[in-house]
């Protein structure tokens, strides 16, 4: 019986699959065998964390030890004084300048494009800037594909909406109930289908986003929602839809709350409060899902880059232990990024089920 | 501070395609594949609700089946019963009629025989009378010249022995 077992689990597979967990480590010494010789400079932790998970101008596809491998977007820039230009972000990929634009290597504009003064060739300033960036770039893909899914299941539901679904379409539908049901009805209230289709359709585009942010190589790759102009458009929508549709005693609550006359009347503090507060909910909704998504993608870099980190530490063998640890870590990290992907994406439709739900008051006591 | 500062740029190609989704899906998918469903999901708890009444009805008739079997039985033991009854009251009015019959046609017979009789007993005096005649005849034409006399004689004494 043991010798059998014994004979069918090879030896050999799982000898083979641990070695992968030293590859990076093996890699690295490759790579700095003829990089060292060349004087490049030290690792920047922060500077390689940051430039994955902030926006970028191109979308970068794979690296070999002498090319950046990358597809250009479409840089749209409007100067204050020449009037629109457009042009491929590969004109600006090497520090190169391109009619006077090109990307600031320091702070305060690190990585995004600048404009140099006319005037003074070391002075620059920000234009107005419109770039179809990786980020907008993969909100259109994921839009594209979220449209396609959605409709050809309209489609299929309008042709026979008794047929059951099973499979991928019957998960996206196992979702959409599960939120349509456990999630709005209960939160917003006896308005629910009004608000229904918004909270849906913010539900699977942060879903979808989320779960293609962890997809480390194109079409994925792209910290959408750990990005805060994307959080700060879907938290303003919500803060719209929340006080554009508020009842009367909502906004009675808000500027004329049921508190003793002398918190009020001289010195409106509860007023300010209250006005304070629907500001502070829209503001948490766009901080909490934007710092959990980006807290996600760093903690795997941040994983990663521990090999070459100790590696520069110790040597190719200390980075060989520790590369065994980081993979075992960054694969329990992405498990559990695939759940946050989907927590968020929930938290958010809920909070936003609550906030619209707490405009909608009537009173009934 | 870059991670914090949002991006004018960005925000547009996050809002355009957003509410291009939104406006797509409201107006095509969400409403479309929510009434699928919750149609689905009325059409599956008819189905159980039918079921569910089907089955009752089956569990009722099959109640009322037994039902109607026992008392079926129980009328046919009844019937038996009637029947039963009946026949022994058609043998008993038979044989009380057959009894009675037979009483009467035996009473006929007697009758019959009585009448026979008391024929035969009268012809039988008839003929004795007028044997006897002939021989008083034989008799008395040599005794007597007047015949009418001597019958009158005859029938007394005759009915003298009758009611003797």
């Amino acid at each position: 019986m043991l010798e059998s077992k014994f004979k069918r689990h090879n030896i050999f597979r799982p000898l083979i699959f641990l070695l992968l967990f030293f590859l990076p480590a093996i890699c690295i010494q490759a790579n700095t065998g003829s990089t060292e010789a060349d004087g490049e400079k030290p690792i920047v932790l922060k500077d390689i964390i940051f430039s994955h998970v902030t926006d970028a101008y191109d979308w970068h596809l794979f690296s070999t030890s002498d090319h950046h491998y990358s597809i250009p977007l479409p840089i749209i820039v409007k100067s204050a004084d020449r009037g629109w230009f457009i042009f491929s972000s590969s004109k600006v990929s090497h520090g190169d300048t391109y009619q006077g634009f090109r990307l600031a290597t320091d702070d305060p504009y690190k990585g995004k494009l600048v404009e140099i003064s006319t005037a003074n060739a070391t002075e620059y300033h920000r234009p107005l800037d419109l770039s179809f960036t990786k980020t907008a770039a993969e909100i259109a893909l994921t839009s594209i594909a979220l449209v396609l899914l959605l409709l050809s299941m309209a489609k299929s539901y309008k042709k026979d909406s008794l047929k059951s679904r099973r499979g991928f379409v019957g998960t996206i539908e196992m979702l959409i109930i599960y939120i349509y049901d456990d999630v709005i009805k209960p939160c917003v209230g006896p308005d629910y289908k009004k608000f229904a289709p918004y909270l849906l359709t913010a539900f699977f585009f942060i879903f979808f986003n989320n779960l293609l942010g962890l997809v480390p190589f194109f079409p994925g790759g792209a910290n959408v929602t750990g990005n805060i102009s994307v959080t700060f458009v879907l938290a303003f929508c919500t803060f719209s839809i929340t006080n554009l549709m508020g009842t009367k005693e909502y906004y009675k609550e808000i500027f004329w709350p049921d508190v003793p006359l002398w918190l009020k009347v001289p010195i409106p503090v509860m007023p300010f409060i209250e006005v304070l507060g629907a500001f502070t909910k829209a503001f948490a909704l766009m901080i909490r899902l934007f710092a959990n998504m980006l807290a996600g993608h760093m903690i795997l870099l941040v994983l990663t880059s521990l090999i070459f980190v100790f590696y520069a530490i110790g040597g190719p063998l200390v980075a060989s232990g520790v590369s065994l640890v980081s993979i075992l870590f960054s694969i329990f990290m992405l498990v559990i990024d695939v759940l946050v992907s989907f927590i968020q994406a929930y938290v958010f439709t809920m909070l936003s089920s609550i906030f619209i739900g707490m405009a909608r008051v009537h009173h009934s006591h | 501070m870059e991670l914090f500062s949002p991006e004018i740029g960005l925000i547009l190609w996050m809002a355009i395609p957003f509410l291009i989704v939104f406006f797509i899906l409201a107006k095509f998918a969400w409403p479309v594949i929510i009434k699928g469903v919750e149609d689905r999901g009325k059409f599956i708890d008819q189905g159980i609700q039918s079921a569910k009444d089907a089955n009752e009805k089956l569990a009722q008739v099959k109640i009322e089946a037994e039902q109607l079997l026992a008392d079926t039985r129980k009328q046919q033991l009844v019937l038996l019963d009637q029947a039963s009854l009946m026949r022994d009251n058609l043998i008993k009015t038979a044989q009380e009629q057959a009894i009675l019959a037979s009483a009467k046609i035996m009473e006929e017979n007697k009758e019959a025989l009585e009448r026979e009789r008391k024929a035969a007993l009268a012809s039988i005096r008839h003929e004795v009378a007028e044997l006897s005649l002939q021989i008083a005849e034989q008799v008395l034409r040599k005794n007597l010249e007047n015949k009418s006399v001597q019958l009158q004689l005859i029938n007394q004494m005759l009915d003298e022995s009758k009611t003797n």
